[in-house]
């Protein structure tokens, strides 16, 4: 076999694929659906040059997530960028070690 | 980038803002009860501990060693598949190209990055770059040439674009001089190239 490498570069590919594979499986979108979308979303992504197939190939692949999520009322953008910060500020405010929580 | 924190209480390890937002969709969908945060952990454990190429090397080293499953797989591979435990997501309709003396197969995805997960797992970082997705297509002996794989003027090369709906398999030639070889050890010299059509089996020359 090859030598091993990584399977996810990143611990938040992993997270995003396996959020897409469980709603896919939940019927939020057929694959054929989403295959479509995120190759629009690659597609604009490669006006800016080309890409490399790490994150920015994930970037490309959270964008259309977070696109489907909004179409489906699923999540808002206002709602996600609520979240992100609040989850930026927990991390800011957590002391390094501690688990990083949301204030309940 | 400055950061001023101070060294006596530094705080956790901000992560990069696309984990920040992957972390914020998963939280608000887990509290809407629409995902089951376990399923999310079950999901990347079966990608990084249980499927993987060693699946495709199973199904090319019995190829190589039982003709009558050669050609059934050539023919209708999916109740076979079905029997060795190797269907499921992304792998529903497979078909399998088998390298010969005067074809070289070869797979790519145009449109994003589809690739048969049940027999490969996770795709590696050049399967997903424009360069290998744009090239491959228009110069695939070139491609090929960078990755190792020096073809013959006169041997084909094919080139195969997945869709969603249908995911390759290519099925490498068996080297010459394994034909004492049990399966186990012919699947050692089946590596993931190989079967996208990237490298040749192991012990084999162009």
């Amino acid at each position: 076999m090859s030598k091993p490498t990584p399977i996810f570069e990143a611990p938040w590919h992993a997270q995003l694929f396996a959020l897409t594979v469980h709603l896919h499986e939940k019927g939020v979108f057929t694959w054929p659906d989403w295959t479509v979308d995120f190759g629009v979303t690659l597609a604009d992504h490669r006006l800016s040059g080309d890409l490399n197939g790490g994150d920015d190939y994930f970037n490309a692949w959270l964008a259309t997530l977070e696109r489907v999520l909004q179409d489906n009322k699923m999540a808002s953008g206002a709602a996600v960028e609520d979240m992100r910060s609040a989850w930026e500020q927990a991390y800011l405010s957590t002391p390094h070690g501690h688990p990083v929580k949301l204030p309940a | 980038m400055p950061h001023d924190h101070d060294p006596d209480h530094p705080h956790a390890l901000l992560p990069p803002d696309p984990a920040l937002r992957v972390k914020a969709l998963e939280t608000i969908l887990t509290e809407k009860g629409l995902i089951d945060p376990a399923a999310l952990d079950e999901i990347i454990d079966t990608y990084e501990h249980k499927i993987g190429p060693q699946n495709g090397a199973k199904v090319v080293a019995r190829m190589w060693s039982d003709p009558q499953f050669r050609a059934a797989m050539l023919d209708d591979p999916m109740p076979l598949l079905d029997d060795m435990g190797f269907y499921g997501r992304q792998g529903e309709h497979m078909v399998i190209v088998e390298n010969t003396p005067e074809v070289h197969n070869v797979v790519v995805c145009t449109l994003c990055s589809c690739y048969p997960w049940p027999l490969l797992g996770i795709p590696p970082g050049w399967y997903k770059s424009d360069a290998y997705r744009s090239r491959v297509v228009r110069e695939p002996r070139k491609v090929l040439a960078e990755f190792g794989v020096d073809l013959p003027e006169d041997k084909k090369v094919r080139v195969w674009d997945s869709t969603a709906e249908i995911r390759y398999l290519v099925v490498p030639e068996r080297p010459s001089g394994t034909d004492g070889l049990s399966e186990t050890e012919l699947e050692a010299l089946v590596s993931r190239d190989s079967m996208i059509g990237t490298a040749l089996a192991k012990g084999l020359k162009a």
